[in-house]
């Protein structure tokens, strides 16, 4: 009975929309599920969670005061009774250190890129979109910046600024905002092209209506992906510029100055001295992992 | 199935009546610049619509034919607005596009169908919010809108409960290509141009197609501009044919008339080269050889002297206007030209060899 009634319903679509109509699973859904499935970029999200733990809870993980030091306990090897991992040149205790350096070490690492993401996407959709003169302009304008190696300058950007942590934030955001705006470019120019957005433009419609519509959701994964491969990048200069003396100041505990600090005890407490470095090593690779994770996970052609 | 609410759309009004053509090209110009002469070097051009005239009348399906690049698709996209012409105007049932008739008013009424169908769906919409968009643009609701792709995706044979939440990847090149139609008749228009709308698909899904298309424009009275190189569908389905030969107008003329004897010597040639189904009829040798002449030079007089059989001194010097001849077929040949000076001009001559 509720079948052949449901047969004879079926031939008269009604003008209102149903209810019955099959879903199919988004896009993003697809990814995150492809995502999930995948045991390396899993893992290093794991340890992107649990670093950021950390950094978020240090006053109450680390087992000391990471700025207390100890004259008397200078460049303890690890397993030093009290310092499990050591003590450094001031005889802080180096878990405490490593714990509480997380914090501006993340900050510095990530803060730049979301924000280059946006400026650079916004120039890169804008000269991709528009195209002729504006394009030229855009482009060759970030062309300059690009012309420079990114160390040298995140270096002279900051030099100029004066050392502080902010201006080493801006200095690391202006470095990156010229490669995402060209991926945005590149992108945006070949979305351009495709006959959907002839369509959308045959249809009436105006050209903000058609970039957030149409260019937006085609142009954002890809973007996204390259950003997140700069935030191992962005670690790693932003631990160069506090190497340097451009970022953090003493006695501030981060990764990259603690590695500027400990290098001359490279040759007296080697493990030690290496540890900074060995966590740079980890979240960068973490990002790395994530972002190729990412990357394949959006890139199934079906 | 009935399309609910053709209100909410206004149509324009047919002011001209039926014999007032729907669209009126006149010397309709595009040229597109070339790169590679160096920052002061001489602009190069290609010529890639150079002067094209024509009407198109309401309710018929003009078919437009020629080889690769010889300015049919840029045409289509002139006609869309989709590049701006060099110079030229249209008249849209008696209102000058741009100047009486606004471009979104115009764009309204006049609609496209690309030929590849994957690549005319934004891959991150729903079928229904691909053919929804349209209508919004233009200030209908989106419950709306919605209802209006339901309605159309099962007049285009879909049915809405299964396609409407789908995404264009899921689905057949037929399948798309149905969607393309139905979002191209979202907006009510008058004039649909299928740009090689069905050259991408499979033979018996392009029957389908073909049927559907047929079936559309009686149900809604639409007017198209049918392009393709497969000479076959448009004898099929065409009422008039203009052939086009390096951005310019061959010949024009009634499908029966233009197929059955041609006037222009590329039409002949084009028609000779058609896959023959008769074995005794099939042709030895190439009607034509060799590629068309580059556009960004163009042969002077006639463009298609170069290759024609027929071809006489001259044909190289003097350029032939589109001739009107009976039935109100025209040609651009000298042939077709009394008192041209070709030997053969005075009177019109069969140019099929």
């Amino acid at each position: 009975m509720s079948l052949s009634a449901a047969i004879g319903q079926t031939p008269s679509p009604s003008p209102v929309v149903d209810a019955a109509v099959v879903r199919s699973p988004g896009y993003w859904t697809g990814v995150l599920r492809r995502l999930s499935r995948d045991p390396v970029a899993m893992t290093a999200l794991v340890v992107i969670v649990l670093l950021l733990l950390m950094a978020i809870f240090a006053p109450y993980i680390a087992p000391a005061d990471p700025s207390k030091g100890s004259m008397l306990r200078r460049l303890k090897p690890i397993g030093f009774p009290g310092y499990p991992l050591g003590a450094d040149e001031l005889g802080r205790d180096m878990l405490s250190r490593l714990i509480h350096g997380g914090r501006l070490s993340l900050l510095m690492g990530v803060t730049p890129v979301p924000i280059a993401f946006v400026i650079g996407s916004l120039l890169g959709i804008t000269a991709g979109y528009v195209g002729g003169l504006t394009n030229t302009l855009i482009m060759r304008t970030v062309d300059v910046f690009y012309a420079f190696p990114s160390v040298l300058l995140a270096v002279a950007l900051s030099g100029a600024l004066g050392a502080g942590l902010t201006n080493a934030l801006v200095s690391l955001t202006l470095v990156f905002v010229p490669p995402i705006a060209r991926v945005a470019e590149s992108v945006t120019t070949q979305v351009r092209g495709l006959d959907y957005i002839d369509a959308a433009r045959a249809s009436g419609a105006k050209a903000g209506s058609i970039i957030r519509v149409h260019v937006l959701g085609n142009v954002l994964g890809p973007i996204f992906v390259y950003a997140t491969s700069l935030v191992s990048v962005s670690m790693i200069l932003a631990s160069g510029l506090s190497f340097l003396g451009l970022g953090v100041r003493p006695p501030e505990p981060e990764w990259g100055l603690m590695l500027n600090t400990l290098r001359t005890a490279i040759y007296t407490q080697p493990m030690v001295a290496a540890l900074p470095g060995v966590m740079i090593f980890i979240t960068s690779i973490a990002f790395n992992m994530v972002s190729d994770g990412l990357r394949s996970a959006m890139d199934v052609k079906s | 199935m009935i399309i609910g609410e053709p209100a909410h759309l206004p149509d324009g009004p047919d002011r001209g009546g039926p014999a007032q053509p729907l669209l009126s090209v006149r010397d309709l110009v595009k040229h597109f610049p070339v790169k590679g002469k160096g920052l002061f070097g001489k602009g190069a051009v290609v010529r890639a619509v150079d002067g094209v005239s024509f009407d198109i009348r309401k309710g018929e399906t003009l078919g437009v034919v020629g080889e690769s690049g010889c300015g049919k698709s840029t045409t289509a996209r002139l006609l869309m607005h989709l590049i701006k012409a060099d110079s030229g105007e249209m008249v849209f049932d008696g209102e000058k596009v741009g100047a009486d008739l606004d471009l979104t008013a115009y764009r309204r009424q006049v609609q496209m169908v690309f030929q590849d169908s994957y690549a005319s769906l934004n891959p991150r919409l729903t079928i229904e919010e691909s053919i929804a968009y349209g209508p919004q643009v233009h200030g209908v609701s989106a419950a709306k809108a919605r209802a209006k792709a339901h309605d159309l995706l099962a007049r285009v044979g879909l049915e809405p409960g299964r396609f409407a939440g789908r995404y264009p990847h899921e689905l057949s090149g037929g399948q798309r290509q149905r969607i393309n139609i139905a979002r191209a008749l979202a907006l009510e228009p008058r004039l649909v141009i299928l740009d090689e709308a069905v050259s991408a698909l499979d033979k018996s899904v392009e029957a389908q197609v073909l049927n559907l298309l047929q079936d559309l424009k009686d149900e809604f009275g639409l007017t198209y501009v049918f392009i393709s190189h497969d000479l076959n569908v448009v004898k099929f389905i065409v009422d008039r044919v203009m052939v086009m030969y390096l951005g310019k107008v061959a010949e024009i003329g009634e499908g029966p008339a233009v197929f059955g004897a041609p006037r222009h010597p590329y039409t002949a040639a084009l028609l000779a080269s058609m896959p023959k189904m008769d074995p005794d009829a099939r042709s030895a040798e190439a009607p034509l050889t060799g590629d068309p002449p580059n556009p960004i030079n163009p042969p002077s007089g006639c463009r298609f002297h170069t290759r024609c059989a027929l071809a006489e001194p001259v044909c190289s010097v003097q350029e032939p206007p589109l001739a009107a001849m009976e039935g109100l077929q025209e040609a651009a040949c000298l042939m077709a030209l009394p008192g041209s000076g070709h030997s053969r001009a005075p009177a019109p001559v069969e140019a099929a060899a």
